[in-house]
């Protein structure tokens, strides 16, 4: 379980974030949704331990995410932020191989090889291994990203907007990915989304932000209402449910 | 430890023969050491000018290879720190640090305090102090939630001119022969550097070698930055410090024999990047270290027996060092 209590962030007198207290269940996909600005990816940074908060204590499996040690953490969570650029020339292999950093601390053994080959073919790299990252597609890089945070194997996941770069297929072919995570794996995979529909088609449990606070936890189901979607985002959105899984439309 | 090179090497076949450039590269080094040793010695073998001939040669040769020890692996060290490849060890202000520090030995205790205090002890005081000073500086920089590797970086730029402007100062206010004395010791070169340090450099510099390949799997993790550095269970903040107090202190080592030299460690290290094929700091720091003696050594003989101009070989280092890294500049378009 992730839990947050009484967590603010501000700088200086703007407060981003906060004060937010929130239980996320271990298991599943957990969805972060909510406007530009809303808090989504401050609290995700925070609970990866990319950030301190300014108040409030996060805990990831019981573990208080500021005073362990980052060794000790980096078996239990991973983060994964939109923007990576790397200054090294890796191929794919390389850096999936660098998920086991916290579990070898740099000297492969056979049983980190046989993760770096699941992790390369759950996410259909394998024949894409020996390439450079600088010679792939956006769509593939990103799949290489998530396939190292994979590889680190951590109970908890956690994706800042991992469907950036992704076209249609991609992005469809990712989110299937991850559900299969959580299934097969036994993940606990929280993930900021920017498109609603695809939160509320494949995840548990939507958290949506608006303004810094949580504003609504549900499952799609329960979220997916026009009164509370439009609260969330401020524009009007209608609700279709004749399919598999509600959808919001809202685009003129 | 297991060669994980030779386990992953079959799904790789891209990836060039790293054991073929390293062999072409240490037989250089060795060719050209024999060469800077016995090349043209004056005197009859086993005269008394031959011996010291000689000798005055194991000297250069020692000297040039520690200096290419730390230039080489300061820079990759800082660029790694950094994640960062443009930057340079003297933007931080490292040599202007050794050069105040000097000067104000100097200034405050005279000429003789310089030499007086030659030996093991001064040189331990020394990099105690380098490293204190460095840790006190970049921690207290680095520190907190405001720390920021940028402002971290603008800081020192903003000191090393400091430090500049303040060792000016003091240098104006020395008496002529201090100021004479304290020149020489400022401004080494490859030819004419204290033998009597050479030990003691070399020992510390062999003690920071030791720790930076203790570290070098972690300083692959390091150099992908912040964030994959967290994410991976570095304590980020405490080893970004721990590699640029080490920078300080080889930076310390390679400005007390030779002066400052800026732009010889980015060649050194640009190319080693490209040369080697890997990113690996298992590599990639003794391929830099190699090439970098190798680079020195051949420049040292043709610049010694060919043009007869020894003395000369830094400013042309750094001569085509500033242009390789204004062509490097250029065409990478950004920073």
């Amino acid at each position: 379980m992730i839990s947050l209590t009484d967590v603010t962030m501000t700088y200086g007198d703007l407060t981003v974030l906060g004060p937010v207290t929130l239980d996320i269940p271990a298991g599943g996909v957990t969805a972060l949704v909510g406007p530009n600005g809303a808090g989504k990816s401050t609290l995700l940074t925070i609970v990866g331990r990319l950030a301190t908060a300014t108040t409030g204590r996060v805990t990831v499996a019981g573990h208080d995410v500021t005073s362990t040690p980052g060794r000790e953490l980096a078996r239990i969570v991973s983060i994964l932020r939109q923007e990576n650029h790397f200054v090294t020339r890796l191929t794919v292999r390389d850096l999936v191989g660098f998920g086991r950093f916290p579990h070898s601390q740099g000297r492969l053994t056979a049983l980190d090889h046989e993760k770096v080959d699941e992790a390369l073919a759950f996410l259909d790299l394998t024949p894409l291994a020996g390439r450079y990252l600088d010679q792939l597609s956006g769509g593939q890089r990103q799949r290489a990203y998530v396939a190292m945070v994979l590889a680190q194997d951590t109970d908890y996941i956690l994706l800042d907007e991992p469907l950036n770069n992704l076209d249609m297929k991609h992005a469809v072919a990712m989110m299937g990915q991850l559900r299969r995570a959580a299934d097969e794996l036994g993940k606990t995979i929280v993930i900021v989304v920017h498109d609603i529909n695809f939160a509320a088609a494949y995840a548990d449990r939507i958290i949506a932000l608006s303004e810094g606070r949580v504003v609504h936890i549900g499952t799609p189901a329960d979220l997916m209402t026009p009164a509370v979607l439009e609260q969330v985002f401020g524009t009007p959105v209608e609700v279709r449910r004749d399919g598999a899984y509600p959808l919001a439309v809202y685009y003129r | 430890m297991p060669d994980t090179l030779a386990t992953i090497a079959p799904a790789r076949p891209r990836r060039p023969r790293i054991a073929w450039r390293f062999g072409i590269l240490a037989l250089v080094v060795v060719i050209a050491a024999v060469g800077v040793l016995t090349w043209d010695v004056p005197g009859a073998p086993g005269s008394r000018g031959f011996g010291i001939a000689v000798n005055l040669r194991v000297v250069s040769v020692a000297t040039i290879a520690l200096v290419a020890c730390c230039q080489a692996v300061a820079t990759v060290l800082f660029h790694t720190a950094t994640a960062n490849r443009i930057l340079t060890p003297s933007i931080m202000g490292f040599d202007a640090l050794y050069v105040v520090m000097q000067t104000a030995l100097v200034f405050f205790f005279g000429s003789a305090a310089l030499s007086a205090t030659d030996g093991l002890l001064k040189v331990v005081v020394q990099s105690v102090l380098m490293v204190g000073f460095a840790t006190l500086l970049y921690g207290w920089l680095f520190a907190g939630r405001r720390g920021n590797l940028h402002i971290m970086l603008l800081v020192g730029v903003v000191l090393g001119v400091g430090f500049g402007s303040l060792s000016t100062v003091m240098q104006r206010l020395l008496t002529p022969s201090d100021f004479d004395i304290l020149s020489a010791r400022l401004f080494g070169n490859l030819s004419n550097s204290d033998p009597d340090y050479l030990p003691w450099g070399a020992l510390v510099v062999a003690g920071v070698l030791l720790l930076v390949w203790r570290a070098r799997h972690r300083l692959d993790v390091l150099a992908l930055g912040r964030e994959t550095s967290l994410n991976l269970g570095l304590a980020y903040r405490r080893e970004v410090i721990g590699v640029l107090v080490l920078v300080a202190v080889l930076i310390s080592v390679s400005t007390t024999m030779v002066g400052p030299m800026t732009f010889f460690g980015f060649i050194v290290a640009t190319l080693a990047y490209q040369l080697s094929g890997s990113s690996q700091h298992r590599v990639v720091l003794p391929f830099a270290v190699l090439l970098g003696m190798a680079t020195l050594l051949v420049g040292y003989f043709v610049l010694r027996h060919v043009f007869y101009a020894a003395g000369m070989l830094s400013i042309i280092i750094e001569f085509a060092g500033g242009l390789f890294f204004l062509v490097y500049l250029l065409r990478k378009g950004s920073l």
